[in-house]
């Protein structure tokens, strides 16, 4: 579908319409019966049409990586999403890129919609910290020597008078668009640093992470980090002053209840990998000190979950390392080994939260190693899955999340086709009262065109996942216009050949070439419209960018090898070839003023040029 | 119908036309008049911008007895945000909260499944963080761009520069004026509204595409004749396609109108009333500017060619000298209408490829061709 190409032969032309109409009635029976075979018969229906939710994802870019956004980050992340969508027992989801920097995810009708937006929208990174305090879970009673307890009291009093009203959004915004919480905020921003970096602390303060001045006072904060951290580069263990600050940090810290836990791993989530943080564990038994990130997750290759029952030490975890990353395991696990308890553990911490803490006994070097002690199957496989699946490459934003009850889509879809039906009713009833007869060549080629488009989207949702939506819907509405007039093009042409003075079969030759020049170019405007649509948008644009596209292209084919020989071979008819008052085709309705032409030169030369 | 037909012939004919490019000057001024307060309107009122771009939720809910003043209220002390609730069709409420985070989006979708005393799950959630809507709309810019530059280039290719700058104006002039009406009006825009938009680029261009391949079809040899300038040629064709024009864009408006009125009419507010709002108002100004703006400056921009200077000179010093020999009609179309050699001359000498048709006709009888040339 390209320029008009000058000289073609028309398909179809004067000798076989026949043939050319055959044809295309045998790829339409093909079509139908490659969906029958195919077993299903109606088209894979989005999310907004079929229920259920839709997460939509935006890779962030990260400092330090400017380039961390490319199509094989992408392809790593929607693999481990899709694993993780479906490790979880959601069937079908579907995990496609969109664009360059976005990734949309929807689970079908069924799945709590809290529980997938936290296992697709908290875009796990993954890292293996050394730990250097733990403490139990429960929040401690502000030490004596803080310096100002006062302070901290308040804030933990306001997060005790919200959380008990009963919503967990009063104060916490753990969502990953990254909208500061109204109540924490405005508070924190006029504070001094000092009160700052305290405040870090308090779990509420990950609230205005995305603050500038939340920012500047979280630099500082990993200066410190860093600064310590060239003293003793070796020895992961803050000096005196950072203790103190860190044990206050952690005394603040409240893990048994899920708010203070979402706070505090979002807290810790934010932190960067060379920060020492505080952070809860995942079953709110404990809260720990990390240390800088040791081993990366992108480190790990793979992990398993397996039963031992040769040495009876039931389920453990298996690692695999990548090169690097069995280096700097063997690295730390040997600076590990020698410590004193606690110290010797080393925590996998999952977006902040510590997954799991297994202590070392020695260097484990070779790229392998083994977590035991106390997983039950599914504890263990559950490690296994976070392990192998949730070091993603890149962090991502839901900038999106729609949930569809199916009730509410069914009804739009109804509403969408007694729109299309009534809509093709008006077209119908237009066609035939200007049109008469040739009003039955444009119907033919409606339902040619809508039989191909129907089959067509149903084994594009077996081929390649195209899903119908609303706005596919909607596209498809519009296009009857489009294919309409593709056909007016063609009989205003035969029309005006026929004012001319020609019959009928000589009207329907001459008409083509031009007609089809005219419906090439203009397809191909509305082709591209659909085309750049389809690659320059994401999400629900697609749909409809593409059965735009779809249509036009189809709508080609139609007029090609539908249209043109059904006319040619209707021409013949003596109903249309007389020119019946009825037919749509009568000299005399259309104006041409006697005596015809058509009796003084009945044979004349049938010759389409191309113009 | 068949006297539309026969308009149909005769404008075909030329018998009969309205002299579209001859009356520019007039479609100029409401254009720059409409563009200007579509302008005005932008600037003063703004967009409504939906909540896809200031970030918030739209919760759905399943028909219900609750009324809308309770279920705001209800979504207002959730949320601590104003909210603006519609009751759709016959039952259904229509949430829609702004500047919500994630959080107190569930929160309130919590709620409002409570007052209304169905499963949380049953009240359908559309939450969008606030830059997915500056993210499409900077993609729709994008593509508005890519776009445009492809499509001069390809029309620039299968017609000419003139057209092809002519239909990129007329292109902005159709944009302009669907975003005025939306200032103006108020409609809200969603990304529905951006989809719509795109698609008025493909459309708007069908309608100016046919346009143009009939004049270029009508000026094809032009300067071989002495008859018309180019303007006259363009509104002749212009007049031959009104038809073709009228019915595709009324062809095309029927299932928008019918997605608009009854798909919209129905669900109320909603992607579909989104995309056929915009298609709606976007096609009827794109079947406008195709007849009254595009050709129009196709002919204005044609006109300061030398060669059709030329031609122009050439048709009033030919149209002086019959009008010196005193011939009883300067145009053709005055004479007798039964001379149907006339009749089809009349066109002959515009429409390139009937010309060897005349001709031949020319050779067996009636005037001859050369006579007139």
């Amino acid at each position: 579908m390209a320029a008009p190409k000058k000289g073609r032969r028309s398909p179809g032309g004067q000798g076989r319409p026949g043939r050319v109409l055959a044809l295309i009635l045998i790829a339409m029976v093909a079509l139908t019966g490659g969906m029958f075979a195919s077993g299903r018969t109606t088209p894979r229906l989005g999310i907004d049409l079929a229920g259920g939710t839709s997460f939509t994802l935006e890779a962030k870019n990260e400092p330090g990586k400017p380039n961390a956004i490319n199509p094989t980050n992408m392809n790593t992340a929607v693999g481990i999403i899709e694993r993780r969508v479906n490790g979880l027992g959601v069937t079908e989801a579907e995990v496609q890129t969109q664009g360059d920097n976005h990734i949309i995810v929807n689970i079908p009708k069924g799945t709590n919609a809290k529980q997938a937006r936290q296992q697709v929208g908290t875009t796990a990174k993954l890292g293996f910290r050394p730990v250097l305090s733990v403490a139990p879970g429960a929040k401690n009673e502000p030490t004596p020597d803080a310096s100002s307890p006062g302070k901290d009291k308040d804030a933990k009093d306001k997060d005790g008078k919200t959380k008990p009203s009963g919503s967990p959004s009063a104060s916490a915004s753990s969502s990953a668009s990254g909208a500061p919480s109204a109540s924490a905020s405005p508070r924190q921003q006029g504070r001094p640093v000092t009160d700052a970096v305290k405040a870090d602390a308090t779990p509420s303060a990950s609230a205005v992470a995305k603050d500038d001045k939340a920012k500047d006072e979280k630099k500082d904060d990993a200066k410190k980090d860093e600064g310590k951290k060239d003293d003793k580069s070796k020895e992961p263990t803050p000096s005196p002053a950072d203790v103190a600050a860190l044990q206050k940090k952690l005394d603040a810290l409240d893990c048994t209840t899920p708010e203070g836990r979402a706070k505090a791993s979002e807290a810790a989530a934010g932190a960067k990998t060379t920060d020492v943080i505080v952070a809860c564990k995942k079953d709110g038994s404990a809260k720990e000190i990390l240390g800088p990130v040791s081993v990366e997750g992108t480190g790990v290759t793979g992990a398993d979950a397996v039963f031992d029952s040769q040495q009876g030490r039931g389920w453990l975890v298996q690692l695999k390392f990548d090169s690097s990353g069995s280096k700097k395991f063997a690295d730390v696990t040997g600076q590990l080994a020698g410590k004193q308890p606690p110290q010797n553990q080393f925590a996998i911490v999952l977006d902040g939260e510590v997954v799991s803490d297994p202590s070392v006994s020695t260097s484990i070097t070779g790229g392998q190693a083994e977590i035991s002690g106390g997983f039950t199957q599914a504890s263990a496989q559950d490690l296994a899955n976070v392990l192998s699946y949730g070091a993603l490459p890149l962090s991502f934003d839901v900038v999106t999340e729609q949930t569809v009850t199916a009730a509410l889509g069914g009804e739009q879809l109804r509403a969408g086709l007694l729109a299309g039906a009534i809509g093709l009713g008006l077209v119908i009833i237009y066609l035939v009262a200007y049109y008469r007869g040739l009003a039955l060549v444009a119907l033919a080629s409606l339902l040619a065109s809508a039989i191909l488009t129907y089959t067509i989207m149903v084994l594009l949702g077996q081929a390649i996942g195209f899903a119908l939506n609303l706005p596919a819907v909607c596209g498809a509405i519009v296009a009857i216009g489009i294919t309409a007039d593709s056909f007016i093009v063609y009989f205003e042409r035969i029309r005006d050949e026929i004012r001319d003075g020609r019959t009928l079969r000589p009207a329907v030759e001459r008409g083509w070439p031009r007609a089809r020049r005219t419906i090439l170019v203009s397809d191909f405007v509305s082709f591209l419209a659909a085309a750049v649509l389809f690659i320059v948008t994401v999400g629900k644009v697609q749909g409809f960018a593409f059965t735009l596209g779809l249509t036009t292209l189809l709508d080609v084919v139609v007029v090609f090898f539908f249209t043109k020989p059904l006319m040619t071979l209707l021409a013949r008819r003596k109903f249309f070839a007389s020119g019946h008052p009825w037919s749509g085709l009568d000299p005399k309705r259309l104006g041409v003023k006697p005596p015809l032409r058509a009796s003084r030169r009945p044979s004349a030369p049938v010759d389409p040029k191309e113009a | 119908m068949s006297k539309l037909g026969n308009l149909g012939a005769r404008l075909y004919r030329g018998e009969v036309g309205y002299d579209f490019v001859g009356k520019r000057k007039i479609w100029y001024g409401i254009s720059i008049l409409i563009t200007i307060t579509a302008i005005v309107g932008l600037a003063v009122r703004g967009l409504n911008m939906g909540i896809e771009f200031s970030g918030g939720a739209v919760f759905t809910t399943p028909s219900t007895s609750v009324s809308a003043e309770a279920a705001r209220e209800t979504a207002e002390q959730t949320s601590g945000h104003t909210a603006i609730v519609q009751k759709l069709g016959n039952g259904p409420l229509r949430v829609q909260v702004s500047d919500l985070t994630t959080e107190q989006s569930r929160a309130t979708q919590e709620a409002l499944a409570k007052q209304l005393g169905v499963s949380t799950d049953k009240v359908n959630t559309d939450i969008v963080g606030p830059s997915w809507g500056d993210e499409i709309a900077k993609k729709a810019w994008y593509g508005l761009g890519i776009f445009m530059i492809l499509v001069v280039i390809y029309l620039a290719i299968a017609f000419e520069w003139r057209m092809a700058i002519a239909a990129l104006i007329a292109l902005i002039h159709d944009l302009t004026i669907t975003v005025g009406v939306y200032a103006l009006v108020g409609f809200e825009v969603t990304p529905g509204t951006v989809i719509g938009l795109l698609t008025i680029l493909g459309y708007s261009l069908y309608d100016t595409v046919v346009v143009f391949d009939g004049l270029k079809e009508g000026a094809k040899d032009i300067t071989k004749q002495t008859r018309f300038t180019y303007s006259e040629i363009a509104n002749r064709s212009l007049n031959g396609t009104l038809v073709r024009s009228i019915n595709t864009t009324v062809v095309a408006l029927l299932p928008v109108a019918g997605l608009l009125f009854i798909g919209g009419g129905f669900l109320g507010a909603g992607m579909l009333n989104d995309i056929s709002l915009a298609l709606f108002v976007g096609l009827a100004a794109g079947a406008y500017s195709s007849i009254f703006i595009a050709t129009p400056l196709v002919a204005d921009l044609k006109e300061r060619d030398p060669q059709m200077k030329a031609l122009a000179k050439r048709v009033r010093a030919k149209r002086a000298a019959q009008a010196a020999k005193g011939e009883s009609g300067e145009e053709p179309r005055d004479e007798v209408p039964g001379d149907e050699e006339e009749e089809t001359e009349d066109p002959a000498g515009v429409v390139g490829p009937r010309q060897s048709a005349a001709r031949a006709r020319g050779t067996r009888g009636g005037r001859p061709q050369g006579k007139r040339r």
